[in-house]
């Protein structure tokens, strides 16, 4: 059988300055986090990162390591704002943005999945999106007379997810109630590393939940991580929740004045 | 015999409910407390076709305690995960009730940024799915702390499609329908300009004005109606713990 199980500290190995990188997840649920560490203790940098984003954003714009951010939003759920993300924005740190609709952010997703140079979506006109991505263009139906905007493929070098369990081959499995667009991303993606939860035998995927629950087909997988926790402190139900006091923690964090008081959660946290 | 005070946060779920009148069988969706309850009074009540939200993955036929999702209770009756969300604002059988950071005279909305974008004074949450929610459905706001603040001469970043930029296919399904905030409910007048449709009682016209950001007329306003004792039981009911007072104290 295919064994693509990877250590966790060879992930970094696999990144370069410069990619444009996918992160799954949504918010501060199931966010690879434990993936997202691994970039933070190296010295990749230059990224383009694309999310739905959560703490992942957070803490890779407070190290500096964002050079374009392509986001419908960044929030950690149970507190609206995310403070790095916000100061980074605020202080121009992260040099340029794409703040996209929801629907034309998966619309672009779809297009990179499907090889697509663009997905037309009615969300977007009308709106400052337009305004603040100056290159969108929109496109007249050529049946009709309507105009839509033609959201461009986002294609990614490295897609990094987390799920609950995978086979040693690269079958992914969420065992939550919503997949978000992890199998999206592995599909816009060159490249994709999974983390999970646990690795087990691909009969064990179906002895306890439907094959339903199989999301991620080890056909867009390159690398399966075990990384147990590898969500935290972001929910990854239903093997654990958000830790709300770790994520308040983050917060008070990242809020200070003193840089003093980030670094020494930094250097805990990683 | 004791005369009951009708709260203000009451008669903000009860102005949310009838926003919610004859939407017809869609997914109804509320950001904020006083709206998550107001859904569930429309749907208690006028409206029961109304399909409620847990929030996260589910449409409820029993709704799961207030501000909880499904893993805590209540009946799911449809899967909709996040991909599906987007569909269905696509469909058009959705029926949005947004929080706005700013709102102008044209109902455009800013969750955004405040500032400049490009390096904001203040960065907010995003745009998340104002822009595509406008353009494909019914689409009402709460502002729970009414202020000149929220109420602007003109958004830093229209979020949600306003009826002045609402044109060619931006407005084919656009719809604008109330705001409810914690003084007054407005609508807009035939030019698409926000109009005040009713005042809270105990609110006056002076108070609203100072309180809005651009010109308002008031004057000949009627009153907010307060909810039935119907009505209160069912809000009581949905919400025994009072967190309504929170965002409305």
């Amino acid at each position: 059988m295919l064994d693509k199980t990877l250590p966790l500290s060879d992930v970094a190995g696999k990144l370069e300055s410069g990619m444009t990188i996918g992160i799954g997840g949504w918010g501060s649920r199931r966010k690879p986090m434990a993936l997202v560490k691994e970039i933070l203790r190296s010295d990749v940098t230059d990224l383009t990162v694309v999310a739905f984003g959560g703490p992942d954003v957070g803490l890779l714009a407070r190290a500096g390591k964002i050079r374009k951010l392509v986001y419908g939003f960044v929030s950690l759920d149970s507190i609206p704002l995310d403070p790095n993300f916000t100061r980074a924005r605020e202080r121009g740190e992260i040099p340029e943005t794409s703040e996209y609709d929801e629907g034309m952010f998966v619309a672009g997703l779809r297009a990179g999945a499907n090889r697509l140079s663009f997905q037309p979506i009615r969300a977007g006109l009308g709106s400052d999106v337009m305004a603040m991505n100056p290159d969108l263009k929109t496109v007249r139906s050529p049946y009709d007379e309507e105009e839509y905007v033609a959201v461009p493929g986002l294609r990614l070098d490295v897609s990094l997810i987390h799920l609950n369990r995978a086979d040693a081959a690269g079958n992914g499995q969420y065992l939550g109630p919503d997949p978000y667009f992890d199998d999206l991303f592995a599909m816009a993606a060159d490249s994709t590393i999974m983390s999970v939860e646990q690795i087990v035998s691909t009969d064990d995927l179906t002895a306890k939940a439907p094959p339903q629950t199989l999301l991620v087909p080890r056909i867009f997988v390159d690398h399966v991580v075990e990384a147990p926790g590898g969500a935290h402190f972001t929910s990854c139900d239903p093997d654990y929740g958000r830790d709300e006091e770790f994520q308040k923690a983050y917060v008070a964090a990242a809020k200070s004045d003193s840089d003093e008081q980030w670094t020494e959660f930094e250097e805990r946290y990683l | 015999m004791t005369t009951q005070t009708i709260t203000r946060a009451d008669i903000c779920v009860a102005a949310v409910s009838d926003a919610f009148k004859g939407s017809g069988e869609v997914l109804a969706h509320a950001v904020g407390i006083v709206p998550a309850i107001g859904v569930r009074l429309a749907k208690a009540t006028h409206t029961p076709e109304l399909a409620l939200s847990d929030g996260e993955a589910f449409m409820m036929a029993e709704a799961p305690p207030l501000l909880k999702t499904a893993a805590a209770g209540g009946t799911p009756e449809a899967w909709v995960p996040f991909r599906s969300i987007f569909d269905i604002v696509a469909s058009g059988r959705r029926h949005s009730m947004m929080g706005a950071s700013q709102i102008d005279r044209h109902g455009n909305q800013n969750i955004s940024s405040i500032g400049d974008w490009r390096q904001p004074k203040r960065q907010l949450i995003g745009v998340r799915g104002a822009p595509g929610n406008t353009v494909n459905h019914r689409v009402d706001y709460w502002v729970a702390k009414h202020s000149a603040r929220i109420f602007v001469e003109s958004v830093d970043v229209a979020s949600g499609v306003g009826n002045d930029r609402a044109v060619g296919t931006a407005g084919r399904f656009h719809d604008l329908g109330v705001i409810v905030t914690n003084l007054a409910v407005f609508g807009y007048d035939d030019s698409g300009v926000i109009k005040v449709v009713s005042i809270h009682p105990g609110v006056t016209p002076e108070e609203l004005q100072e309180a809005t950001g651009f010109p308002i007329d008031a004057t000949d306003a009627p009153l907010t109606r307060e909810p039935t004792p119907d009505e209160l039981k069912i809000i009581e009911a949905e919400d025994p713990k009072g967190l309504r007072f929170k965002e409305v104290p």
